[in-house]
């Protein structure tokens, strides 16, 4: 069975078919969910925010230009929608701080190790990253995102996001580290 | 010195992009020169096992996260609905046919006649400006009114077709086509047929077939074919 691309559910959204605006949300909603959600650390607030993206869409159709995937776009359009709305809560900047409170309700990674689970420690270590390096490596990892496409994402220069991703992975391994993990890299 | 400054730098690059090469996002140019690296440097193999931790665990933590419930779509679709964007587009979308059928089906047969020759010349307005360039171009700088063209002239001999619009097509995109062909709509709808002039003058039956073949392929058209002459 041949499905509609993203591209042609763009085009139809455009000319104002709410059907074609349904099959789009339902394809992407759960990852454009998630990746807010792990902006933002609220649920209710996700939900919200994704509805502002994919109206966003809506009003926005006929302008989109094809250069990069619909799902990047997508992307793109949440990060902006989820840093704005952080914005707006003076007491919750995106701070490392903050970022690390929000994500991490469990055990800290020292207990955790106690468990002896490495797997449960680099999660809870991946929730301690910054906001900048969590959202580079859930792009690159989990919404599969390539240089060029991180780079149209969060709006720096290609080499930029390969640096940053390089330290995302360092600093995991260090943190990692202090939880007793040793994995031979850095 | 420069050689192993280079190997150096080489490298770095391979180690920035073990994470794409894991999640299989390279192209085959990058992913065949990190394979080549990794089979040669077992310091970078141990690093690249790390780097498939972080995707598999990555992967693990965002699935854990779940969905979002109905709440949402149900949200999006009252922002639409409510949305100036959405009354905009309807209007803009919306089929000329229909419309001009729902609108006259409602009034009296005397207000009927009356409302049909306006909303058919509201339509000839359009194209009125380059339907007149045309017909001066082809008449030698003959008197064609357009918006204002009285109903004699509308009725003059030349080559008209029936045409029917898809239902998708928009006012622009129906603007658009009259203009690129010239055309002027002079009557219609009867149900969502309108007689469009091609040319003012009668052309070649050969010639007319071809434009009609062209006009057939246009997204804008449902139908087209040419009209029998009185």
């Amino acid at each position: 069975m041949q499905t509609t691309s993203d591209e042609a559910l763009i085009g139809r959204i455009a000319a104002g078919d709410k059907l074609a605006m349904q099959v789009l949300f339902a394809r992407h909603h759960v990852r454009v969910y998630r990746f807010v959600l792990r902006l933002v650390g609220d649920a209710s607030r996700a939900e919200d925010l994704i509805s502002e993206v994919f109206l966003d869409v809506w009003r926005q159709a006929d302008r989109f230009e094809a250069r990069s995937q619909v799902s990047t776009w997508l992307l793109a359009i949440a990060r902006y929608k989820a840093l704005s709305a952080l914005r707006k809560r003076p007491d919750e900047e995106l701070d490392d701080e903050t970022a690390g409170a929000i994500e991490d309700p469990g055990d800290d990674p020292e207990v955790a190790m106690q468990k002896k689970d490495t797997s449960d420690v680099l999660r809870k270590c991946l929730t301690k990253l910054s906001a900048e390096h969590r959202e580079i490596i859930d792009l690159v990892y989990y919404h599969e995102k390539s240089v060029e496409e991180v780079a149209k994402i969060v709006g720096v220069p290609e080499n930029t996001v390969k640096t940053r991703m390089f330290y995302a992975r360092k600093r995991l391994g260090e943190l990692l580290k202090a939880a007793g993990v040793e994995r031979g890299w850095p | 010195m420069n050689m192993i400054k280079n190997q150096a730098s080489e490298r770095e690059e391979i180690e920035a992009l073990l994470p794409w090469h894991a999640a299989g996002t390279l192209s085959r140019r990058d992913a065949q020169k990190v394979e080549q690296a990794l089979a040669h440097d077992p310091e970078l193999a141990i690093q690249y096992e790390t780097v498939r931790q972080d995707l598999v665990e990555t992967i693990g933590l965002n699935e854990s996260l779940g969905a979002p419930s109905a709440r949402a779509m149900q949200r999006l679709m009252a922002d639409i609905e409510a949305d100036a964007s959405t009354a905009r587009r309807v209007r803009s979308s919306f089929n000329f046919g229909e419309w001009l059928s729902d609108k006259l089906s409602s009034f009296s047969p005397r207000t009927l006649a009356w409302s049909a020759t306006a909303a058919a010349l509201a339509i000839v307005l359009q194209a009125g400006l380059l339907a007149g360039m045309f017909v001066n171009e082809r008449q030698g700088g003959a008197s064609f009114e357009t918006a204002s063209v009285s109903k004699t002239e509308t009725v003059k001999p030349g080559t008209d077709a029936l045409i029917s619009f898809a239902p998708t097509a928009t006012a622009a995109e129906v603007t658009k086509l009259l203009q690129t062909y010239k055309m002027a709509i002079v009557e219609g709808p009867a149900g969502d047929i309108y007689t469009v002039r091609l040319a003012v003058t009668g052309i070649p039956k050969e010639e007319l077939g071809k434009l009609i073949k062209q006009l057939q392929e246009e997204k804008a058209v449902r139908f087209v074919g040419p009209k029998s002459s009185d």
